[in-house]
């Protein structure tokens, strides 16, 4: 049911853990549903130095989870929220259709965090 | 690499010399019991042995038992057939909340032809209380349908008492004794059980297989109109390789019960003590000592079932989940929710069931394999309590969570 490249990122996730000097924290999803993702990001002039993450979730939340930090990897904050769920998904060369709703969260997670960061910021 | 199933609730492998009878009657043996000729005295003559061998696995008689094509059909022709037949006795059936779907369903569409159903509670430990039964009892009541154990917890429910009851006022009572029949002893006579359901699948026979037992007398009628096959109560050309195969693994497993019982027990103790020494925050799941002899039940707080499951499949460990992800719907398992458990250790269970042919060396590997997963699916989990920043977690929702 799910393809090469989520059981690639699922088995071996990339960027698991939590940043200590994380400037930028956002969390979505809710234990209810069975998904929680919590994106940390270390933001040095405009550009995600450094980014983990921590999921509680089914195969496809952590694989997203993984993606998606792979892809804002060094990116600008600009080239980050232009990052969408479906374009997580399609990095995953897709998700079986019941995951695209409730597990495909991980786009939102990283503009939390990047809301976070910008508000943080901005004080 | 090693491949160990700890799924026999979901199915169980069909036994060696079931399918090579099944193959007899599939070829050679192939004919349709309702001919005159001699291929069809031939097919009928087997279908009658098996009804014996069934019936005898059951202490029932063999003119009480009802070939079907599964649990669900033997479930469903159980609840309808006996509300539409005594209608005018009453409308009001109990049953609980820990059903297996084939029940609840029939239920939900019993309920919207004019039946009222009372779908009983349970404790922690998914146990239904006969106080509670009897309660629910009135001058409607024409069906009391409790399942004998359950699918995922495994725990084994007062069918005695219920029957007692039941008989005692006068009140049709069936279970569902598909997760039961073949892998723990049950007689219809001493649990006082008036229509019981059985699979082929769950006792090392074949899919597509089940059986009714209805006791004589009881008042019933078909819900699928046909031919008069199975004396007019369930049209249809007998399954006769299933029939053949279902009688021979009831055979084995009126032979077997109480080996079969003690390995399972045996197997399920060793790896219920192994999880609760090596892995914590852990909750074992059903009643501690009346559940079904090979199922296993835990809840391994701050994961997700799904990858538990997945991760043991990578490590040749085929189990289930009562995740939300594994149901295929949004909430997780409704007995696990009934037994009053919270979301998160809901989506957090594992179910493990073993049967006949895994051994203590499945148990000691999967119990290796098991410890290493979970530890990592916690260190990735923000749930985890002993998370570094869970103080200082940003998150202003999760009060709500």
């Amino acid at each position: 049911m799910y393809t090469e490249k989520v059981m690639d990122h699922f088995a071996n996730p990339r960027n698991v853990g939590e940043l200590e000097n994380a400037n930028g924290i956002g969390e979505v999803g809710n234990a209810k549903c069975g998904d929680i993702m919590r994106i940390y990001l270390d933001v040095q002039d405009n550009i995600i130095k450094d980014v983990k993450f921590k999921t509680f979730g089914c195969g496809a939340a952590i694989a997203t989870s993984s993606m998606v930090t792979e892809l804002v990897m060094g990116k600008t904050l600009e080239e980050a929220l232009k990052i969408s769920n479906d374009a997580v998904a399609e990095a995953l060369d897709g998700l079986p259709p019941a995951k695209m709703h409730c597990s495909n969260l991980a786009a939102d997670a990283l503009h939390e965090a990047i809301k976070d960061y910008m508000q943080k910021k901005g004080k | 690499m090693k491949r160990v199933y700890f799924d026999n609730a979901a199915t169980t492998a069909v036994n060696g010399e079931v399918a090579n009878l099944m193959m007899e009657y599939m070829t050679g043996k192939f004919g349709n019991p309702g001919s005159i000729h001699y291929f069809g005295r031939e097919a009928h003559k087997a279908v009658d042995g098996a009804r014996k061998s069934l019936a005898d696995l059951l202490g029932a008689s063999a003119n009480e038992m009802f070939f079907t094509s599964c649990g669900t059909e033997s479930d469903n022709l159980a609840l309808k057939g006996v509300a539409f037949a005594n209608r005018k006795k009453g409308n009001h059936i109990i049953t609980t909340a820990i059903e297996h779907h084939a029940i609840l369903h029939a239920c939900e569409y019993l309920e919207k032809q004019g039946f009222t159903v009372t779908y009983l509670p349970v404790d922690e430990n998914a146990m239904v209380s006969v106080e509670d039964v009897k309660n629910a009892i009135t001058d409607q009541t024409i069906l009391i349908s409790v399942m004998f154990a359950n699918n995922e917890v495994g725990t084994i429910q007062p069918i005695k008492e219920i029957g007692k009851l039941a008989k005692e006022k006068g009140i049709y009572f069936h279970t569902d004794a598909v997760q039961a029949v073949g892998n723990y002893p049950v007689d219809v006579n001493e649990y006082n059980i008036d229509l019981l359901s059985l699979s082929g699948h769950k006792l090392y026979g074949p899919k597509g297989i089940g059986a009714i037992y209805i006791r004589k007398g009881v008042k019933i009628e078909s819900i699928q109109q046909g031919g008069s096959q199975e004396r007019k109560l369930r049209a249809g050309t007998e399954n006769v390789p299933g029939i053949v195969g279902l009688g021979k693994a009831a055979e084995q497993a009126r032979l077997q019960m109480q080996a079969r019982t003690t390995h399972a027990q045996g197997l399920r103790d060793r790896l219920i003590k192994g999880i609760q020494e090596k892995i914590g925050d852990i909750k074992l799941n059903g009643h501690p000592t009346l559940r079904l002899p090979g199922n296993v039940n835990f809840s391994f707080l701050y994961i997700e079932g799904e990858s538990l499951l997945l991760n043991l499949d990578m490590k040749g460990v085929a189990a289930s989940s009562g995740s939300a992800c594994t149901s295929g719907s949004l909430d997780p398992s409704h007995v696990l929710l009934a037994m009053g458990m919270t979301h998160e250790t809901a989506h957090g269970s594992l179910r493990l069931t073993l049967g006949c042919d895994n051994t203590e060396e499945d148990v000691d590997y999967c119990l290796e394999v098991l410890a290493p997963i979970v530890e990592k699916l916690r260190s990735m989990s923000p749930l985890n309590a002993t998370s570094k920043l869970a103080t200082s977690n940003p998150c202003n929702q999760c009060s709500n969570h």
